[in-house]
């Protein structure tokens, strides 16, 4: 139920990618698409009562290791956020251009001007 | 928990739907940064701290680069009504995609055991079973970005700085200007 | 080179003061997280990020120039590259003078020596690599997007090939 939770929320952004007339309405749902792959990466990820996976100074290593969620989608969520950072503020940095150019931050008019 | 859980991500997909449907751009904004923050609670829960930490940070960052850069008097906004066949065309695809989707979905096994349980030979069960010893680094995941697996963050620390890179040539002023082989060498010969 | 941009105003009293007393304490802070990463949560990502949150709050609160001030552009430039070269410097080390694979973790751990502040290796070297860049790329990118100000709410853009237009945008 929760998988199909995540789902939805990864097809709001798409809907919001195709359907939207401004380009910042664009970068805006392909920034909650991002924020539902990162949340089905570590939904598959979790353990039930699980600890994070962080050695505690007392604690043994066999019990840690059967206590611990997985280790793996953290490190590549971890990064993923990161750089959906950077790529947002590249989109931006076209879409202001944009704006200077056309004057409008409204697709179909930008297609229409030629030149 | 599992009960917790799922009522912070349903908050979470009505707060997406505000965003995406809103005309207002700063309404907008204002609840991808609600998406965010409650995203990094559940975050939380699930148990991932450093995520939650990076989570919040970039939120703050990304909407002051969102509110900053294209929000200003002119930006607001004027109603105008949609053709029908446009939305009904969005909503068809969209719906397409989720039928597969559910499909795939499905065949996820239940909520609650992990990646590593399923398959015998998992890297993970490694990792946590020897990374305190070989790394001598108790936080396990900073272990794996930064030892285990660090040819991944090094292509992360190049794409950030390829990012960086061309937004501040997407927005130079002026551009610059390399001589051109051919035609200052032409000019050179016509100049006495 | 760049023409001169319009520099940002500040805020108002209370945001200045409060700005004031709070940019050591922030500043500190990530670097807590950016040193402690491999014993507590946090790391190089979310330390960087903190770092470059302190002086984006510099930049917006007291005003553009105390902001470039502390930080220039060619200052962050150079930071971020210089992080992305102890990183790969530390990478071919790992190859070419100890045991012989990339990012080989060469320095040795003895085990009184773990949830201490110098264990880990290689790691924390790397943490500090990854806290400086992340934090120099994201003051850059915000200081060049937001030197120029767009739709003219406190000014215009320097840039503008059109007359402002009058009806805004559409709905989406």
């Amino acid at each position: 139920m929760i998988y199909s939770l995540c789902l939805l929320l990864i097809l709001i952004g798409l809907y919001g990618v195709v359907a939207s007339r401004q380009t910042v309405k664009i970068v805006i749902s392909l920034v909650i698409m991002q924020h539902g792959v990162h949340l089905l990466l570590l939904l598959i990820g979790y353990r039930d009562g699980g600890s994070p996976p962080i050695v505690d100074p007392g604690q043994s290593v066999t019990t840690f290791a059967g206590l611990a969620v997985d280790p793996l989608p953290q490190a590549l969520v971890l990064t993923s956020i990161v750089i959906g950072l950077g790529v947002l503020a590249l989109m931006v940095a076209l879409c202001v251009r944009l704006y200077e150019r056309y004057g409008t931050f409204d697709v179909t008019e930008i297609r229409r001007l030629r030149g | 928990m599992t009960e917790v859980l799922a009522l912070l991500i349903l908050l979470t997909v009505i707060a997406a739907i505000i965003t995406v449907l809103t005309p207002n751009l700063l309404y907008s904004v204002i609840s991808l940064g609600a998406v965010g923050f409650l995203l990094a609670i559940a975050f939380m829960f699930l148990a991932a701290p450093d995520i939650a930490i990076v989570q919040i940070g970039v939120e703050v960052v990304s909407l002051v680069i969102l509110i900053r850069a294209t929000l200003g008097r002119e930006t607001q906004m004027v109603k105008v009504s949609r053709t029908v066949v446009g939305v009904a065309f969005a909503v068809a695809f969209v719906a397409v995609i989720g039928l597969f989707g559910i499909q795939v979905f499905n065949e996820f096994p239940v909520f609650g055991m992990p990646v590593m349980e399923r398959f015998s030979d998992a890297p993970s069960a490694t990792y946590l079973a020897q990374g305190l010893e070989e790394t001598g680094a108790p936080n396990i995941v900073t272990a794996v970005l930064l030892d285990f697996r660090a040819w991944d963050t090094l292509g992360e620390a190049t794409v950030l700085f390829c990012a960086a890179l061309g937004t501040v040539a997407v927005l130079r002023r002026k551009a610059r200007r390399f001589p051109e082989p051919g035609v200052d060498e032409q000019q050179e010969d016509e100049t006495p | 080179m760049n023409a001169p941009d319009k520099p940002e105003p500040g805020m108002g009293m209370i945001v200045r003061t409060v700005t004031r007393w709070l940019k050591g304490p922030i500043l500190l802070f990530g670097i807590y997280i950016v040193m402690y990463g491999h014993i507590t949560p946090g790391g190089g990502f979310g330390g960087g990020v903190i770092i470059a949150c302190a002086f984006i709050l510099i930049m917006l609160a007291l005003g553009g120039q105390s902001g470039l001030g502390v930080f220039s552009k060619a200052a962050a430039s150079r930071f971020d590259s210089v992080g992305l070269l102890i990183f790969l410097v530390v990478g071919w080390l790992g190859t070419f003078w100890a045991s012989g694979y990339f990012y080989a973790n060469f320095i040795d751990t003895p085990q009184e020596a773990w949830f201490t502040l110098f264990s880990g290796g290689t790691i924390p070297v790397l943490n500090i690599a990854l806290g400086l860049k992340v934090a120099s790329a994201l003051f850059l990118v915000f200081t060049v997007l937001t030197a120029l100000q767009i739709g003219g709410s406190q000014g215009d853009s320097q840039s503008r090939a059109w007359p402002a237009p009058t009806d805004g945008g559409e709905e989406s």
